[in-house]
């Protein structure tokens, strides 16, 4: 593969339906870990392992108008698969991972699990929110084997799994630690550990590491990557950094500003582990920035009631 | 340790000044005892059992009706935080309610329970009730809406909800409900006493008026206010720092 910039783009697929997925990339399988893992967990023949059909949410401002926050949003992903979900803020892409977690419901259409319409929060899917949301009160062991515990699996095995998923996350020694005591690096890995001790075949993450510093967010791509690889789950990202959904994503998915629908997707053929600095995916981030900046453009003058020269340059954010 | 200096030249200075006036005679001893005259009956109080029995009663029936309080309350406050329809309706009347004086049930306590113990109880729940409900709600609704949705998300529902998710997310906002409760309690608890033969603190209080001994009065008064004064330092303030450096509140760690 060329490290051209100029070869490389002209690689770039030009005009694409907005039905089949843009490829980025064309190399998959040459390098390292290219393919979804296997055995991929919980994989069923034929149905997608998540499937959203036809979403729609509106709900009533303050002020008594509705407002349409997602519209038909049709998406599937395949069991084993990292779908990463970009789009403005605004766009409603945390409230869809939320219907997709089943805590809150959509005013249309259906979520589905391996073909089964999902009714409320449910142990094949955890959310790990972008505040995380561990319990202070629990030391880190605890918060880890909390959803065991609800689930009513008993102390020794839970006590054995607690172990083993802090040290998948490298957390061990913190196990009977509060979660202030710990960096922010450390809390989201307690979180992960926490959502992977749950043992759910669909992992959905809500901008978890929008608030880390740089080098602490590549540390966690690569252990998210590896954690991936080893436990096959499928994944859902949701980020605003156009460079994090490349560098982990099998696909992203473009959301557009209010109401979110699902603009294009984007399939990442570039062969893992990817770099975030990497020409390849700074590269497959202008093509999907480009998009994405009429969405933000779109957000700012609808939330500023300022017109932008087209130009302005947002979005781009330095790893 | 200057603190405790400080401390210490307070009540000597208090008892100072006491001792002062008391050996004036401005007023007649049975009206103004000396401290040593407190110290006396306090002594004798406890030699002859009567303070023992007294603060054990006591304690029993603050302890019953703080608990049936707590429950109730914790329950009531949920059940007004979670709902729309009975913040606004319940809600108000609660906070109204809050200006009635416990001891404006005893009345009715009398004819609904007669004169027991019950009728007590009564008045010391009335008394501890709101905090702890108004403390519920308001804990409830400042308690980040993350940790109810994150117990929801890894499984918890229903009781195990409240018992392992929202209990102990609302805690820290609801510490200073409880003592609060805890207080109105105990305060309810020796108004009912005083009013009618019951063994218990208000009772021997009320009884060293009739008997005209101020300094059994004063003995019985300050015992009312050591005991508050250790529950708070015991229970309250341990229970608030143990929260705070849970919840990594404070420096301490």
């Amino acid at each position: 593969m060329s490290t051209n910039p100029q070869n490389f783009a002209a690689q770039l697929p030009l005009l694409i339906d907005p039905r089949t997925p843009a490829r980025i990339g064309g190399t998959r399988g040459k390098m390292g870990l290219a393919k979804p893992p296997l055995p991929v967990r919980g994989s069923s023949q034929g149905l997608p392992k998540v499937g959203l059909s036809n979403i729609c949410l509106s709900y009533r401002t303050q002020s008594g108008e509705r407002l349409l926050a997602l519209d038909h949003i049709n998406l599937q992903v395949k069991a084993g698969e990292f779908l990463c979900i970009v789009g403005p803020s605004g766009c409603g892409k945390s409230t869809l991972l939320h219907l997709i977690a089943g805590l809150h419901r959509q005013t249309s259409g259906e979520v589905l699990i391996d073909g089964k319409r999902v009714q409320g929060p449910g142990p094949d899917r955890i959310l790990i929110f972008q505040e995380l949301g561990l319990f202070p009160w629990l030391t880190v062991g605890d918060n880890v084997a909390f959803g065991m515990k609800m689930r009513g699996i008993g102390k020794p095995e839970r006590e054995e799994k607690t172990r083993s998923y802090l040290r998948l996350v490298h957390l061990l020694q913190f196990k009977d630690s509060y979660t202030h005591q710990l960096s922010g690096g450390m809390r989201q890995r307690v979180a992960l550990a926490r959502a992977l001790a749950a043992e759910p075949d669909v992992l959905l993450m809500d901008e978890p590491f929008a608030a880390l510093d740089a080098q602490t967010r590549d540390l966690l791509h690569d252990e998210l990557e590896r954690i991936w690889a080893e436990t096959g789950r499928t994944i859902i990202f949701v980020t605003h950094n156009v460079r994090e959904a490349i560098r982990l994503g099998d696909r992203v998915a473009l959301l557009t500003f209010r109401p979110g629908r699902v603009k294009r997707e984007f399939a990442i053929d570039l062969p893992r582990p990817r770099v975030l600095e990497d020409v390849h995916v700074a590269h497959a981030a202008r093509e999907i920035l480009g998009e994405l900046r009429e969405e933000i453009n779109r957000s700012l003058e609808v939330e500023y009631h300022v017109g932008l020269k087209p130009h302005v340059e947002v979005g781009v954010e330095q790893p | 340790m200057k603190r405790a200096i400080r401390l210490i030249v307070f009540y000597a200075g208090m008892l100072g000044l006491w001792t002062l006036l008391a050996q004036l005679k401005i007023w007649p001893p049975y009206l103004f005892p000396t401290p040593w005259g407190v110290g006396e009956a306090l002594y004798a109080g406890f030699q002859d059992h009567s303070y023992w029995i007294a603060i054990a009663v006591s304690m029993r029936r603050v302890l019953i009706g703080y608990a049936v309080s707590v429950v109730l309350g914790m329950i009531l406050g949920l059940g007004v935080a979670s709902s729309t329809f009975l913040e606004e309706t319940m809600g108000g009347l609660l906070v109204s309610l809050q200006s009635l004086p416990s001891i404006c049930w005893w009345p009715l306590a009398l004819l609904w329970f007669g004169l027991s113990q019950n009728a007590i109880l009564f008045v010391v729940i009335m008394g501890s009730l709101l905090s702890v409900t108004l403390a519920m709600e308001d804990g409830r609704k400042q308690m980040p809406k993350i940790y109810g949705m994150a117990g929801r998300n890894l499984g918890a529902s229903g009781f195990r909800l409240f018992w392992h998710v929202l209990l102990p997310a609302s805690l820290p906002f609801i510490v200073s409900g409880l003592k609060q409760g805890w207080a109105f309690a105990w305060r309810s608890l020796i108004t009912a006493e005083m009013l009618y033969l019951s063994l218990g603190l208000g009772q021997v209080l009320m009884m060293g008026r009739d008997l005209n001994d101020m300094s059994a009065v004063i003995a019985v008064m300050i015992l009312i206010i050591a005991i508050g004064f250790v529950v708070d330092g015991l229970v309250f303030k341990s229970m608030e720092s143990h929260l705070q450096r849970r919840w990594g509140l404070t420096s301490s760690t």
